[in-house]
């Protein structure tokens, strides 16, 4: 008897501390990766890198210039699209708990967060690259925005979900009429966690790559006309990546470089707000 | 939906002006008409806004029904002139027309199940390491953050490292082994996606972990078990159908992931004859094959791919969202 | 003369920097009924978790002082053991969800990982249930889930699991607060039956129900043991004025 609660009490100390390693050996890629990003790219990047568009093959130095410009129009213009839509889209869920096209948007919502970024890449391709008769960045923005939707549905409906109904009753009894409410009260009171949420799916789909292939296609050159085709940092990264030039390779770690830092500084502003947001609560 | 409203209107402007008639003061109906007209408006924005939002609820259906038509349309040909052998065709030959998906569904089976195979110990042992162990503290909360931070790390940069630094490892490893020191392949790619699927099931997992009430991890500890014993036979238990839900959820994304598979996967149509050569997954395919496509029933096939990528993903996330909505109901 | 099982000595509980037992002194004779009362927050579930080492699950409880079960300290044994000796029935019925009654009821081997043969687990679990005065009810359902049962009927089977295990010692934390009135004296009997095999400590914070099922009482206002008496005396003839004033109900 005393041997074998010895010998569980051992067990159980050992799968603990297995446990504790397992888990932190998740840690160890990441370090890496990071390590070796930050090594590879820190020595590219200076004024110039930013500045300049790539050089053709054979010639050194060239930056990333069109890309830095590409990707900020492209998440810009799907920002456009999506947050308003999300929002609403948000407040539509939270007040229609009950409806039955609100279970079928919900289930849709679920859905689309799921459905492969390749997939989306397809359809917009179909849906506006093909009708509008060639590459565009346009395509590309509204290919991010349909991922950036469910991101923005689902937080706007929590965060709504979590402001107590007394609020909403209150707006109601001064006669507010029901948009008043919801835009007036409910939202600016939800807003920080619904930033959060817009904050959050940006950081998403600033470093997607697949929806792009075929919608904003890629570019050397500068460009700023949202319907033809226009560069964007991932873009630049997986052709650059997958090339043979040394020259090339050296552009997209410091662009990977700057990928990173930029998706890590969205997530931790994204961190931030939640927290802030949680102890408002 | 407006006749109500215009009821109310009337009701209303039929009681102000019983008011205005009473203070016959001419200022006062002037500003009484402003208050009917503005209310008026009011009300209309309100029935706009109501129905601005029932319009985006429906474009939510409307949008996950046209991408399933989109896919269905553009893949008639395909399903058309190929059926169901499609599926079984051993060889992809876009030159010769003969287009047989089955390498590409093996090797998405392959790198995807492989991944969540490598994956799973660990995304577990970070679920209950946070669930369980050590909910709070600066350890945990240092784990959680690293843990997000893997699933914030765009594909395309896993996929270039992967590239850059995994290919060679796994090249020398392949030929300590004795088998063709290739680098690039299946295996790799599982390598690459177990990383960036630990999160998923991670953190799922420990939200279910959290939730199994205390009572019953107290009804053990009283009758003798370890703590062990506890996540055995009480947190495990409990939590199963959770822990499942995350796992599927991982196992989507593992076989929706494109762009790092596609860097590191080797883009050979053939079958892969073991877990090292190289492949191809129905994504990475795509994403290759697309832009180059020159006939119409090239396009359709590969339009098809992602059709039974866009099929077998909604099926995963739907089962997977009703386990977690059903276990966190109860 | 009767021989005592649980001693404890100038015992302390905290939460953190919140001291909810103070200074507690008491001795427990075995084969009796001891009943814990006082009004809520008065530290009486947190010193009967004491007893069996619960309360250092918590994040932040601490405790300190001597607390001895048959002349050995409890704080020098690894909780295993004090818990095997000592079980615990909780305040809301908790049997475990994913087993059915019958492996409810030997949860506690299974979960030690002793292995009894087929025939021994039978009798076990229909010696437990039926002193438990639950195996009549449930004989013929014996492997449906758990949870099916009623709240008393699943709080009986939570005894059961827990005299399973043969304890010396069985707490009862508010073993009735979540059940209805029938349950509860069908509950309150089965105490009157296991207390010639067990030595049982119940919290209550229902006056009546001490002074019906308990031989002593314990009685304990903010963090302090106030009276410890039989319970006939304490609840005739009380010697603290607070006491006095909890029992007459001039506060809660």
């Amino acid at each position: 008897m005393s041997n074998l609660v010895k010998y569980r009490i051992a067990k159980s100390s050992a799968l603990k501390i297995f446990t504790i390693f397992l888990a932190f050996v998740c840690v160890v890629p990441l370090i890496f990766i990071l390590l070796y990003i930050i090594r590879a790219g820190i020595t590219k990047i200076n004024w110039h890198f930013l500045v300049n568009i790539p050089k053709p093959v054979g010639e050194s130095g060239g930056g990333i210039a069109n890309a830095l410009l590409g990707s900020m129009i492209i998440i810009g213009v799907a920002a456009l699209i999506a947050i308003p839509v999300g929002i609403l889209g948000g407040i539509y869920l939270n007040e229609n708990k009950k409806s039955r096209l609100a279970y079928w948007s919900r289930l849709c919502v679920d859905i689309l967060q799921g459905v492969p970024s390749i997939v989306i890449g397809i359809v917009a391709y179909f849906w506006l690259v093909k009708p509008l008769g060639g590459f565009s960045a346009l395509s590309g923005s509204v290919a991010l925005a349909i991922m950036m939707l469910p991101i923005i549905i689902r937080s706007t409906e929590e965060t709504l979900k979590l402001l107590p109904d007394s609020l909403k009753e209150a707006a109601f009894a001064l006669g507010m009429p029901f948009h008043r409410v919801i835009l007036k009260v409910i939202v600016p009171c939800g807003i920080s966690g619904i930033l959060s949420g817009v904050i959050l799916s940006v950081a998403r789909i600033a470093g997607e790559t697949a929806p792009l292939l075929f919608t904003a296609f890629g570019n050397p050159y500068i460009s700023t006309n949202i319907t033809k085709p226009m560069q964007s940092l991932p873009l630049l990264i997986y052709n650059y990546a997958t090339s043979p030039y040394n020259d090339w390779l050296d552009l997209a770690w410091g662009a990977s470089l700057i990928l990173l830092l930029w998706v890590l500084l969205l997530n931790i502003i994204t961190k931030l707000t939640t927290r802030r947001w949680k102890v408002q609560l | 939906m407006d006749a109500p409203v215009e009821k109310d209107m009337m009701t209303r402007s039929s009681e102000i002006p019983m008011r205005v008639i009473n203070s016959a003061k001419a200022s006062e109906v002037v500003n009484t008409i402003k208050r009917i007209k503005r209310s008026y408006r009011q009300i209309r924005t309100e029935n706009v806004f109501k129905k601005t939002l029932v319009i985006i609820g429906l474009v939510m259906v409307i949008l996950v029904f046209g991408i399933l038509l989109t896919l269905v349309v553009e893949s008639l040909p395909s399903i058309k002139a190929l059926g169901l052998k499609y599926l079984w065709g051993k060889t992809w030959d876009p030159v010769q027309d003969v287009y047989g998906a089955f390498p590409f569904l093996l090797g998405t089976l392959l790198t995807s199940f492989l991944a969540l195979i490598i994956s799973i110990p660990f995304s577990f042992a970070v679920a209950v390491f946070l669930g369980e162990y050590y909910p709070k503290g600066w350890l945990s909360d240092f784990l959680k953050n690293t843990v997000e931070l893997i699933a914030a790390v765009p594909s395309v940069i896993y996929g270039f490292w992967g590239l850059a630094v995994l290919v060679p490892i796994v090249r020398s490893f392949e030929s300590k082994i004795g088998v063709e020191p290739v680098g690039v392949g299946i295996f790799s790619s599982s390598l690459i996606l177990a990383v960036m699927i630990i999160p998923y099931a991670a953190s799922l997992g420990r939200s279910m972990i959290q939730m199994v009430p205390s009572q019953l991890k107290e009804g053990a500890y009283s009758l003798g078990a370890t703590r062990w014993e506890v996540i055995r036979s009480v947190i495990f238990p409990y939590t199963k159908s959770g822990l499942f839900a995350g796992v599927l959820l991982s196992l989507g994304r593992a076989l929706g992931e494109t762009m790092a598979v596609t860097m590191v996967i080797g883009n050979t149509s053939i079958i892969p004859k073991s877990i090292f050569a190289p492949g191809n997954t129905m994504a990475s395919v795509i994403a290759n094959q697309f832009t180059e496509a020159d006939k119409p029933i090239y396009v359709s096939a590969l339009i098809e791919l992602g059709l039974v990528l866009f099929l077998v993903t909604v099926i995963i996330n739907v089962i997977g969202k009703k386990i977690i909505s059903r276990f966190t109901n109860e | 003369m009767e021989s005592t099982i649980i001693r404890s000595k100038n015992f302390n509980a905290y939460f953190g920097e919140n001291h909810v037992v103070k200074n507690v002194n008491i001795e427990i004779p075995k084969n009796h009924v001891i009943a814990v009362m006082g009004p809520s927050g008065c530290g009486k579930t947190t010193y009967l978790r004491c007893i069996n080492r619960m309360h250092e699950l918590i994040p932040g409880a601490t405790c300190n002082g001597e607390m001895v079960l048959n002349d050995e300290d409890v704080y020098s044994m690894h909780p295993i053991f004090v818990r095997l000796k000592i079980g615990m029935v909780f305040q809301r019925p908790n049997p475990f969800p994913n087993l059915s009654i019958y492996d409810n009821v030997i949860a506690g081997y299974k979960l030690n990982g002793i292995k009894l043969p087929k025939g021994e687990r039978d009798k076990v679990v229909e010696q437990s249930l039926s002193r438990a005065a639950l195996w009549k009810e449930v004989k013929d359902s014996l492997h449906k889930k758990g949870t099916f049962l009623s709240g008393g009927q699943q709080q009986r089977l939570c005894i059961a699991r827990a005299i399973a295990m043969e304890p010396e010692v069985l707490l009862l934390d508010e073993p009735t607060s979540a059940l209805d009135p029938i349950s509860t004296s069908s509950v309150e009997d089965l105490l009157h039956e296991l207390k010639t095999n067990y030595t049982l400590i119940i919290v209550t914070h229902n006056m009546q129900q001490a002074a019906r099922v308990s031989d002593r009482t314990a009685f304990f206002y903010m963090g302090e043991l106030v009276e410890y008496d039989d319970t006939k005396k304490m609840f005739t003839n009380p010697r603290d004025n607070r006491t006095q004033n909890y029992i007459t109900g001039r506060f809660s």
